[in-house]
């Protein structure tokens, strides 16, 4: 068993998909790099953080990109975006004949790079356009969360754009990040020191239960791919009516939780709320057991 | 006012035995605090030619000693070595540029 979570972006790629099969588009070699980074006095990565390319999983054709959280924190800077989009456009295009059957993105990132703020806000928004244009053509677009950076700020929108999410338990999907909402509200509010209550409420287990994610697997990469696999045909219509549906899911949650509470016991609450059964237990339970426990 | 220019750019240059012959880009490592990315290309021999920007200014003499002590282990001919450093200490830099030369695979088609 290798940990997803300890891997690197490149690491990811070479294990999850078909061996020897990543074909990567602006590798390194190119010196595709941050334009603001130098300005700045930071050094700049080769790849802008990203890797991009065509691959084989389970012998078909997707295209893959996967965030390196270590540069930066996964942040998406102007050529990091440009290369998503470009990624995401390019599967609408099919120039050889290499319409993929999945466009994966494997997420590591905390956001817009804040160095390169307009561009990385602009590039987000463009990311978030270009995953339903492929979705509105057909192509799936599947995201993988399981890095130490998560998944969050605009990346986390992105997320709940596309067709399905697969999320490890260590993994976290969010907007504002821990430490953005405890200096914005303060420390009473979210205490971003509190594992406990960072995981409770944007971890793997809970995005499960509450439905934010379609997949709940272990910090595997075997599970990963395995996970990957079966979602490769899962796409979901880009329809008003799913949209309208997705509002009163969200506008009904927000009813399980009319007031404030206790940040102890505010996610327990909101999972007994979605009727979960042993909610209390959830945080000590193990992957399978609380795959179990999602209401239908 | 002006800001300072706070990336440091520094080149080696040494000539090697060893050629290295054909191979594909090899990049190693991740520009992170305390890290570094290291990526060999194809170069003209017998040079093994080493650029190295980093953002901790001032310690040329240091890259200097480590460099030369990769070159003399490893004696690299015909290889271009691109680094972007994050204030790695000289021991992660050489296990670094050990890996790189470890996965450099001959004869491999770039």
């Amino acid at each position: 068993m290798i940990s997803y979570a300890e891997c690197s972006a490149r690491e990811r790629i070479a294990q999850l998909l078909d061996a020897g099969s990543f074909h990567e588009w602006l590798p390194p070699a190119e010196r595709v790099t941050s334009p603001h980074l130098a300005q700045l006095g930071v050094p700049s990565a080769f790849d802008d953080g990203v890797a991009i390319g065509r691959a084989r999983l389970d012998g078909r054709t997707v295209f893959v990109a996967a965030q390196e959280g270590a540069f930066m924190g996964g942040g998406v800077g102007e050529v990091h975006g440009a290369k998503l989009v470009g990624l995401l456009r390019r599967a609408l295009l099919d120039p050889h004949g290499e319409r993929p059957d999945a466009v994966l993105l494997l997420a590591d990132s905390g956001g817009v790079r804040l160095h390169e703020a307009n561009a990385g806000l602009i590039a987000v928004s463009e990311v978030m356009r270009a995953v339903l244009d492929a979705r509105a053509a057909g192509i799936p677009v599947l995201f993988l969360i399981g890095s130490a950076n998560g998944c969050f700020g605009g990346m986390g929108i992105v997320a709940r754009c596309a067709d399905h999410v697969v999320m490890s338990d260590v993994g976290r999907l969010a907007m504002s990040g821990p430490e953005v909402i405890e200096a914005s509200h303060g420390v009473e509010e979210f205490d971003a020191r509190d594992r406990a209550l960072v995981w409770r409420t944007t971890g793997g287990k809970h995005r499960w239960l509450s439905g934010d994610c379609d997949t709940l697997v272990e910090d595997d990469v075997q599970a990963f791919r395995d996970a990957a696999i079966a979602a490769l045909g899962d796409t979901r219509p880009v329809t008003v009516q799913a949209l309208e549906h997705e509002h009163r899911l969200l506008a009904a949650r927000l009813q399980l939780l009319p007031e404030a509470l206790d940040g102890d016991i505010e996610a327990v609450t909101l999972w007994r709320g979605l009727g979960v059964a042993d909610a209390a237990r959830v945080s000590s339970l193990d992957v399978d057991a609380v795959r179990a426990l999602r209401p239908a | 006012m002006s800001l300072p220019t706070a990336i440091e750019t520094l080149d080696f240059s040494y000539d090697g035995a060893r050629p290295a012959g054909r191979f594909a880009p090899v990049l190693v490592g991740v520009v992170g605090s305390g890290n570094l990315e290291v990526l060999l290309e194809p170069g003209e021999p017998p040079k093994c030619r080493v650029r190295v920007e980093t953002s901790a200014r001032g310690f040329g003499t240091i890259w200097q000693a480590v460099l030369d002590d990769f070159q003399a282990r490893h004696a690299l001919a015909g290889v271009s070595i691109s680094i972007n450093d994050m204030g790695a200490t000289p021991a992660v830099v050489s296990l670094r540029l050990d890996q790189a030369v470890a996965e450099l695979a001959p004869g491999a088609q770039p």
